[in-house]
């Protein structure tokens, strides 16, 4: 009998380990944070090493909403819909001090941080943030899911938010 | 002042109210009502083919309130002109340019929109960067800073 005929585990660490290392990132990408966002999916810094490479240039086919840039209020109903399009389990990452904050914008066209509009899982700080501090950030998402509930069987019930109320 | 300058500033002479140099720019301050002929004369004799853009400067306290700002290139002379020309807040109207530059019906807009002046028989003053339903001009002093106008439902 081989050694490594089945395992034990607890299901939402199994899914969990699957899920964070499977992350696929929409790029809304507004402002100049874009090209901090490009350097650091590219190969010097090369996302791809988490599991969090392939950008996909559709809501409906990514779970990691990466906002790069400044939110204004004109774009706020697009975010909002791109948000909505996206299939559960999704996170949001507010990449730089305009998407978490606003920035130094502060006037009638700027929303002072996307968390006002869409639900936010991790911010990143900076103007743009380095390399390190997104990979820093796409960690500890990670380790986030890697801790959270999957409710992913037939009895577990999906409560209305998203999470499990089982 | 170069000599295209003292060209275009004697064969305009009575037509502005204050003529100056403005780090390599011809300043020329005008009436409302002469604005039409001096942009068509600088337009077809000089060869100011390139309108550059219009926007507005809103000093509060001063009368008239507002600056009506112009910038013309001329391509042929390697020049630029700058025109104003002050209207109040009770009437915020310019005659459009709409005529004699076709980019001026897109550059009017933001104008319009920014600073509520109003460019007579410019017939599209629609909005052109903001969005439905906003209302006021955000580049007027007056506008307070922190004001938005959300367009969806902020949440919480």
């Amino acid at each position: 009998m081989a050694m490594m005929d089945y395992l034990t585990t607890r299901k939402d660490e199994l899914v969990g380990w699957v899920r964070k290392f499977s992350l696929f990132p929409y790029p809304f990408v507004t402002a100049c944070c874009g090209m901090e966002f490009m350097a650091v999916s590219s190969t010097l810094y090369d996302t791809d090493r988490f599991g969090a490479a392939l950008p996909r240039f559709s809501p409906r086919q990514a779970d990691l909403l990466m906002v790069v840039g400044t939110v204004n209020h004109k774009q706020a109903q697009v975010i909002r819909k791109v948000y909505e399009q996206m299939c559960e389990p999704k996170w949001v990452m507010a990449f730089g001090a305009c998407a978490t904050s606003g920035g130094f914008y502060r006037n009638y066209a700027v929303v002072q941080g996307v968390d006002k509009i869409i639900p936010v899982d991790i911010y990143v700080p900076g103007c743009p943030p380095r390399p390190e501090s997104v990979i820093d950030a796409i960690m500890m998402l990670q380790d986030r899911i890697a801790r959270d509930r999957h409710p992913i069987l037939p009895f577990e019930q999906h409560a209305p938010d998203g999470t499990s109320s089982a | 002042m170069t000599p295209v300058d003292e060209r275009i500033i004697t064969a305009l002479e009575g037509r502005f109210t204050r003529a100056a140099d403005s780090f390599g720019t011809l300043l020329l301050e005008i009436e409302r009502e002469r604005l039409l002929e001096v942009v068509a004369r600088l337009r077809h004799e000089f060869g100011f083919a390139l309108f550059l853009d219009v926007t507005a400067v809103d000093r509060p306290g001063r009368t008239p309130r507002f600056d009506v700002v112009y910038h013309f290139l001329s391509p042929a002379e390697r020049k630029r002109v700058r025109l104003t020309l002050g209207v109040s807040a009770d009437d915020p109207t310019v005659p459009t340019l709409t005529g004699v530059y076709g980019a001026a019906r897109f550059m009017e807009r933001e104008a319009h929109e920014m600073y509520g002046i109003r460019f007579t028989d410019n017939d599209d003053l629609r909005p052109i960067l903001l969005y439905e339903g906003f209302t006021g001009h955000p580049l007027r002093k007056d506008y307070a800073i922190d004001r938005e106008q959300p367009t969806v439902p902020y949440r919480k």
